[in-house]
Order: structure tokens, then sequence, then C-alpha cells
């Protein structure tokens, strides 16, 4: 076989593959970047020892145990408290003064992951003193990460770097009163928590659950391709109080979105958009 | 066309990657500035660079080049004549529709961005309409990377690791690739230059 059929036909299993997924087990990967859930399939694949796409499907279709291995894979974890300090500086000093005036708020973390950015705006909402009056929404699609977003522990060599960007952030104070240090583990304030509802939501298949003032969706459309990061930024719209506020990742982007009309980017740089008044 | 410098190999790559690090700067100012603002091909760049701080060399090469030079964007179409270089702390990646992706996902060989990231998925996407060239740097990024597009039928080329700054990357990616050309700056400059069709050097 060419190295041309033998890839062709390695994209056909992979296709099938993430077909198999769904239909067994209703987590709905086929809208994702191909290039780099082919990776991440590729590693996982070798973890898990099988040679081909097919194999895999075989083993995930008949051994319960594999699918929450895979979702590890297919689902990334990368983030880090405070990442890219100038949006939180951005948040803090520009679109807060605006949420002040409020009388109630509503923010939205999408894909949130191990909780890291959770963490990051419940401190940065009670530094300002929002705090009382906001309720958090953490969404992800992999229990097992919405289980350690909710215990809030991470491993003591992170606090460096998130300490770091917290001060880089305009923090108050030290991210130190934050948390306890014990055993190599960093145990942040369950108060920061208690605001906070930890769902089960999919930006592919799940629709708007509430009306929120701030939606921070950093680093999960990049793993979509077009059609779903449309749909993805389509529930934020719908989601979003008229001129409410979205924040995404810095390398992301809605110029080539659908819904790019309906909203201003308000800062470029910091890729903070707001959603627009007539919409 | 000028005659290919690759002997035995007339195939017309439809696009280019280059993965380098440590020597980058030096290389690329040798390789970029000869091509016409027209160049026909699209060339995707994966340079080792901090992750905490702006990336300056896409700056540096602007006030050099004729050819468009930008920093790659999330789900960007890949359009001919332009050089995207992967941002600091992501990964770049070529999706088979020809768009770029950059996913945050754990460093590949301690990089983020990585050689090996982007070269596998362009082989993926090109398969042997891909010209793959590592430049100097200083580990061995890059290597499985190369094998990927010798694999799926692309060509690889290496500069020579006696003429790069740091010599363990093309090394590396020789020893991967045992048929792959080595070559001097100079050298590469034309091969690239006659992918374009035209030879400005």
């Amino acid at each position: 076989m060419t190295s041309d059929t033998a890839m062709k036909t390695e994209n056909i299993e992979l296709q099938l593959f993430l077909e198999a997924v769904y239909q067994r087990y209703h987590y709905d990967f086929r809208g994702y970047s191909k290039a780099s859930i082919k990776r991440r399939l590729l590693l996982a694949r070798e973890r898990i020892g099988c040679t081909t796409f097919s194999g895999l499907q075989d083993r995930m279709l008949h051994d319960h145990a594999v699918l929450p291995q895979l979702l590890d894979y297919l689902t990334v974890q990368v983030s880090d408290m405070f990442r890219d300090p100038g949006y939180f500086r951005a948040l803090r000093e520009q679109i807060l003064p605006h949420l002040k005036t409020y009388p109630s708020l509503k923010v939205w973390v999408a894909g949130c992951s191990s909780g890291e950015e959770l963490y990051s705006l419940a401190i940065l909402f009670r530094e300002e003193g929002l705090e009382s009056k906001t309720m958090f929404y953490a969404t992800d699609i992999n229990a097992g990460a919405l289980a350690k977003a909710e215990a809030g522990v991470y491993d003591l060599q992170r606090i460096a770097l998130f300490t770091r960007n917290h001060r880089l952030a305009g923090g108050r104070g030290s991210l130190s009163d934050y948390y306890t240090a014990a055993y190599g583990a960093a145990r942040f304030d369950k108060t920061l928590r208690r605001r906070t509802v930890f769902s089960d939501h999919s930006l592919v298949s799940d629709s708007v659950f509430a009306e929120v003032h701030l939606v921070s969706c950093r680093n999960v459309l990049i793993y979509f391709d077009r059609p779903m990061q449309d749909r993805a930024i389509g529930l934020f719209k719908e989601a979003l109080v008229r001129k409410g506020f979205l924040g995404i990742g810095a390398r992301e982007s809605l110029r080539f979105n659908a819904h790019v009309k309906a909203f201003t980017e308000l800062l470029p740089g910091e890729r903070i958009y707001q959603k627009r008044g007539d919409e | 066309m000028t005659a290919l410098p690759l002997h035995g190999c007339l195939r017309e790559p439809r696009a280019i990657v280059i993965g380098a690090s440590a020597g980058a700067v030096t290389a690329l100012s040798r390789l970029l500035p000869p091509l016409a603002a027209d160049f026909p091909l699209a060339i995707l760049v994966t340079v080792h660079v901090p992750a905490d701080k702006p990336n300056s060399i896409p700056a540096l090469l602007r006030t050099k080049c004729r050819i468009a030079i930008k920093e790659a964007e999330d789900k960007e179409p890949i359009v001919p004549g332009t050089v995207y270089f992967a941002p600091p702390d992501y990964h770049l990646l070529v999706e088979r529709d020809r768009r770029l992706s950059l996913p945050n996902e754990e460093p590949v060989n301690f990089s983020r961005p990585s050689v090996d990231v982007l070269f596998e998925s362009a082989a993926d996407a090109y398969g042997k309409d891909l010209l793959a060239i590592i430049l100097s740097g200083a580990n061995e990024d890059g290597a499985k990377g190369a094998r990927a597009v010798r694999e799926a039928g692309g060509i690889v080329v290496v500069q020579s690791p006696d003429s790069a700054e740091a010599r363990m990357m093309p090394e590396s990616a020789l020893t991967a690739c045992p048929k792959a050309r080595a070559m001097n700056l100079h050298t590469l400059a034309e091969l690239l230059c006659a992918c374009g069709g035209t030879v400005q050097c």
C-alpha cells in the first residue's frame, strides 16, 4: 500500500471512529479540528496499544474502561491561572467597571476544564468587590475535568507561575491569600466557588441555559472546525445580554466566524468583544 | 523555470514548511528576503521562541522581505505568497481543508510551538506536494516530522550541519531521513526561489 493510500485509509478510520464515539457515548467530536484531534488520538492509540483506529474503535466500543482514558486525550486540559495576564488586567480595568452597574451578574466560563480560569475570575471578582452579586457557571464536557475544577487543587509546582500571572494581571494582595499549601498541593479557598454552578454542557450539542453578562471561553474554540466555531459563538450570542461581553483566547478571532457582525471588537489586543446593542 | 537544484526531483511543491531554532534568524534572513512579493506558494514556519513574550522575528523579517509575513491566526485560510509564523506558546497545524489551527496542547519535545507538530500535520494535508526545510537548531525537534513528510512522499531538505549555527537539529533530521539533501544557505535560497519559478538571488 502506498503511503498516500495508507493515509487516506487512516483518515477514513478516524472519521468512523469519531462517528462510533458519538453513536455509542453521545460525545460529539466530529466537528473538532481534524489535525489536532488526529495527533492526540495517535498518542492515545499508542498508549492503549492499538495499531489502527479501527482497532481502537473495537476496544472503545467493547471495553467501557477505555472511554474515560480517551476523553483525556480528546479534550485538552492545558491551562494556567491568569493565563495571558493582560486579558485579566483588561477585564479588571475596563470591563468590570461596566459590569458594576448591573444589580446582579452572571458569568459563563465555557469549557472550564480543570478550573484554572474559573478561579482566576472568582479571585478577580472578589478583588473588585463584585463577587457577592455574581453567579458563575463553569461548564465542560469532561466529567473528570469538572471534578478537578470543583476540587480546586493544583500542583504546588505550578503556583509560582500562577502567582506571577496574578501579579501581572493587577492582582491586589498575594495569591497565597486564596490557597493553603499542603503535601505538594495548593488547595484553593472553597468560598471562591460557593457562587459557582459546575455543569456538564457541550458547545456542540447543548443549548443556552441562562442569560449572562460575560462569557469567558479561552482556548476552546481553537479545537473546533469552522462550522462548530459558528455554533459555539452563536450560543454565546444568544446567551449574552445586549452589550454583554465575550472574551476568547489570545490567538482566537471572530474574523472568520459567521456571527462576526453581532459583536464589536472592544479590546482587539486582548480579544474582548461586546455584543451589539441591536442584536 | 530555472533548474531546481534538487537533482532527480522535478515535482513542484504546493506548500513549504520550515522548522528552526537556535540560528533561525540568520538562516531565515538569508532565505526569505530574495522571495518575490508574488511568490506562488505559502510558507509555514515554526521557530522555537520564548512562550512569555512576543515573537520579534516576523517584524524583523518584514523590514527585509517583499513577501508578506505574518503570525498565523486560528482557522485562517492559507494564502499563497505569505509566510505564516507560529505564535509563541501555540502549536501551528495545517488542516486538510488548508486552514491553519493553533491548538494549545502540551509542548512536544519541550517546545510549543513544535516543528514535529507542524510537519506531521502538513504531511497529512499536502502529502507529496510538500517541501519541508529543517534549518539550524540545538535540539531534535523536527526529525520525526521530517520523517513523516518523507513517508507521505514529500521532499525534505536540510541545512548542512557544518553551515548551521547550531548543528543538532539538522543532524537529527538527517539521521531520521538519510535520503534528505543537505545544503548550505546559498543553495537553499536558490532552491526556494526556484519554487517560485523565478530566481532573483
